[in-house]
């Protein structure tokens, strides 16, 4: 599906400071040269279509509650049977198979600490797998902003 | 650590602003708060640095950024300060983090994740940066993802009431 031009701009310029005034959308449809209307619109249709998965913020890491990237070496033929259990856990968001003798990696938040590890001393016994705990130990990076390359 | 009611605002906008007129009036109403309210706190949480950004939140493999490498180096403790913010500032890396190494089973402990339209691109951009970081002579791998079995925010969850 091609992007429209207006799309392209909602799509990159707002990731980092949307609008924090009363009508947010009415802020954004004055810097464009189009209506409030307009805006909401195109954002709906944007989420509706899963350009965007939300408007909202991202929250520092262990500021509230802990979390860690996890690990598991699983093989092939019981990844998917795995992968499924450790979905069923709400505090996992990520969960991606990648290409390397570690093929699993999920993020789990929780509480604190204590919770974190029972959840994953749960997911080694339901899947009969070992866990690598990763922890972020130091953040080099701020930015979490994704630029489209709006040229190709 | 952060007070219940700023607790409570961060519950209340993780899933998302409503697409209406007023979203952070609408916020408000789930509160008890006024509209003027949610909007100077979460003011306040992005300029402490509790919110990192607020704002739209894409779906990079829907917009066709599908080869995702988690790239990974084993850099001497001494350095890893210096050189994870250089590779901090490429416009292609999107987080730059310092993780443990666990012994005779996992030896890097510099993670950065490189998004791009396609594996070759990716690898391109790595070249880039090994070299402009002068990298080459430590250990690296790069993870490229396959299935995605999940992909949401995180979404934290009240301490459950003793």
């Amino acid at each position: 599906m091609e992007l429209s031009l207006l799309q392209r701009k909602l799509l990159n310029n707002y990731q980092q400071d949307f609008p924090l005034s009363p009508q947010p959308f009415l802020s954004i449809a004055k810097e464009l040269g189009v209506s409030e209307e307009t805006v909401i619109s195109a954002f709906s249709l944007l989420k509706q279509q899963s350009f965007i998965n939300r408007i909202g913020p991202i929250i520092q890491p262990n500021y509230i509650g802990v979390s860690s990237l996890v690990a598991m070496s699983i093989p092939e033929p019981q990844l998917l049977h795995c992968a499924e259990i450790i979905n069923r856990f709400s505090e996992v968001n990520h969960n991606y198979e990648r290409s390397h003798h570690f093929n699993l990696w999920f993020v789990l938040v929780a509480n604190d600490q204590n919770h974190l590890d029972g959840i994953l001393t749960q997911i080694e016994q339901e899947t009969e797998f070992k866990t690598l705990k990763l922890p972020l130990l130091k953040d080099y990076f701020i930015n979490l902003g994704f630029q489209l390359n709006l040229d190709d | 650590m952060i007070n219940a009611t700023d607790l409570d605002l961060i519950l209340a906008v993780q899933k998302g602003l409503p697409l209406v007129s007023r979203p952070y009036a609408t916020i408000a109403d789930s509160l008890q708060l006024n509209e003027q309210q949610v909007i100077d706190r979460l003011q306040f949480l992005k300029q402490e640095g509790l919110i990192k950004r607020l704002g739209v939140i894409v779906n990079h493999r829907k917009l066709g950024y599908s080869a995702n490498a988690m790239v990974v180096f084993n850099i001497p403790d001494e350095l890893i300060h210096e050189i994870g913010q250089q590779i901090g500032q490429f416009d292609f890396v999107n987080l730059c983090y310092q993780r443990p190494r666990h012994q005779g089973v996992w030896p890097y402990n510099l993670f950065c994740m490189i998004h791009g339209k396609s594996q070759g691109t990716v690898l391109q951009q790595l070249t880039e940066l090994i070299q402009h970081c002068q990298l080459e002579d430590y250990p690296h791998d790069v993870l490229f993802s396959q299935r995605c079995f999940k992909q949401r925010g995180a979404i934290y969850q009240r301490e459950p009431k003793l």
